[in-house]
């Protein structure tokens, strides 16, 4: 007789503890579903305009900022006339990069990461190099046109 | 609760040497619920407070999407309910919850009024009460604004056009809610904060104050059994027996709750929160505008009285009347002396049926004349 009580007690709580799990399951799940934010679709974009060639050199430090989709580039202007683009978020931590001409580098002020005009890390704690665009200057509307491949 | 083995009893020892709760723990052993035919009304404060538990948690999930401001708020709760998973559920519950709560909490009050359960020593927890429910109120009516659609753009302007309606203090009131001397992108500023920051905290205090005077002096018992003996009266412990009926009660909410939510996410019949078109002030109100259930009494009635009242503004009479109501309701356990003796006041039970037969005459009325 105490031994089928026992059992009996085993299965109730068996029958609670696993109520209660599927319970807090069903409850659990639309939460998280909730909180994971839906994708909100995005114009795939193969060519942005950066800005023209003007503007760029009326700037104090020869380089300007641009939105690219969803992520931030960097038009610079070298010292010999030519232009170049990066993508403009430093690869250690996603801080955004600048131009320094008085160095000639792609300089991160938040741990000092650098590197050189061809993106390459050289000193500080970048892990991997910039990203490179290629850039197309219209002569016509002075726009630069920056790309991330190269036109077949 | 004094055997110490397994690790919950030596983590209960753990705790227990530090910050002395056998004390509290032997106090709730003993409390006990008084058992009679009017018990189930006992179980209608924790069925509102399960609905406020509720509240919080989808309000804070809620937050995660909504973003105030005339340009944004119609359109992220739209996000919500278009685009996030689940979104329309959590909306649902809690625009459900919502409503279950005050109805809860108007069962409670009603409840504790006719078996006359303010009466000294609970004068305090019918003070505090009175409080929440005014908070939870309030916390409708700037959530209403919230979604920035017509019919809560329009709500929003009546209901605080009525304090603009006050002599002398009218323009500081109605700036004060408004945020702006109309219904703005800085009204959602203010009734945003209100809703889930001010309010929250106001609520939070009086609440703890509500429940610890509960626990502290005890259910009320009838006022009949303040003849009986001691082992006359019928009871029942509080833990377990009362806790878990409370348990059960909860989870019998809960389902409620999501059948409600789930196959009528937008409510039923005029009860509903349909997100419809964006608020636009340069476009007038739609045919229907209403308040919230819970404020159709009181809006009918401005509604019915007439302009003027012996040279004074019907509506003017209307707010002063609804005043002097709440003022004399909140303080009724200082009027019924008959009820603090052990008496049976019948005058307080009058008034009682009177104010629920009113509330319900002019809610029906409301709904039925528009």
């Amino acid at each position: 007789m105490p031994k089928e009580k026992i059992k009996r007690r085993s299965f109730l709580n068996l029958l609670l503890g696993g109520g209660t799990v599927a319970w807090l399951a069903s409850v659990l799940f639309p939460v998280f579903k909730y909180m994971k934010p839906p994708e909100i679709p995005e114009a795939v974009q193969s060519q942005v305009t950066a800005c023209t060639l003007a503007e760029l050199q009326s700037t104090e430090q020869n380089y300007k900022t641009f939105k690219f989709g969803r992520k931030l580039g960097i038009v610079v202007l070298l010292p010999d006339g030519s232009i170049r683009a990066y993508e403009a978020t430093c690869t250690h931590l996603d801080c955004t990069i600048q131009y320094r001409p008085d160095l000639n580098i792609l300089w991160c002020a938040c741990h000092n990461g650098q590197y050189d005009m061809t993106g390459r890390n050289i000193a500080g704690p970048p892990p991997r190099p910039l990203e490179q665009w290629v850039i197309h200057h219209d002569k016509a509307s002075d726009n630069i046109f920056v790309s991330k491949e190269e036109e077949a | 609760m004094n055997q110490v083995n397994g690790v919950g009893g030596r983590l209960y020892k753990w705790i227990d040497e530090r910050v002395k709760i056998q004390a509290f723990v032997d106090y709730m052993a003993h409390k006990s619920v008084p058992k009679h035919r009017h018990s189930i009304w006992y179980y209608f404060g924790g069925i509102s407070l399960f609905f406020f538990i509720i509240q919080v948690a989808t309000g804070i999930l809620l937050l995660l999407y909504y973003r105030p401001g005339a340009d944004t708020a119609y359109e992220s709760v739209k996000f919500i309910i278009t685009k996030v998973e689940f979104g329309w559920l959590i909306r649902a519950i809690h625009s459900w919850s919502a409503n279950l709560m005050i109805l809860a909490a108007f069962i409670h009050m009603f409840s504790v009024y006719f078996t006359k359960a303010y009466r000294r020593p609970r004068e305090l927890t019918w003070l505090t009460g009175v409080g929440l429910l005014g908070l939870a109120m309030f916390f409708g009516f700037s959530g209403y604004l919230l979604p920035w659609n017509e019919l809560a753009f329009f709500a929003t302007k009546v209901g605080t056009g009525m304090v603009g309606a006050l002599p002398f203090v009218g323009d500081f009131f109605l700036n004060l809610m408004r945020g702006s001397s109309e219904v703005t992108g800085a009204t959602i500023t203010r009734f945003f904060g209100w809703h889930v920051a001010i309010l929250p905290a106001l609520f939070t205090v009086v609440l703890t104050v509500h429940l610890i005077l509960v626990q502290r002096q005890g259910m009320s018992e009838p006022v009949d059994w303040d003849a009986k003996k001691p082992s006359e009266k019928t009871v029942m412990p509080f833990f377990p027996n009362f806790i878990l009926r409370d348990l059960l009660l909860w989870l019998i909410a809960l389902n409620v709750l999501a059948i409600l939510a789930v196959f009528f996410p937008y409510g039923v019949g005029p009860f509903h929160w349909l997100l419809g078109v964006k608020a636009d002030p340069f476009v007038p109100p739609p045919p229907v505008i209403r308040p919230e259930w819970y404020f159709m009494f009181a809006f009918q009635t401005l509604k019915m009285l007439p302009a003027t009242v012996m040279h004074i503004e019907g509506e003017l009479i209307g707010i002063f009347g609804f005043g002097l109501g709440g003022i004399f309701w909140t303080l009724v356990p200082f009027f019924d002396r008959k009820t603090r003796h052990g008496q049976k006041g019948r005058l307080f039970v009058i008034i009682g049926l009177a104010a629920v037969i009113f509330i319900l005459v002019m809610t029906i009325l409301g709904y039925i004349l528009e």
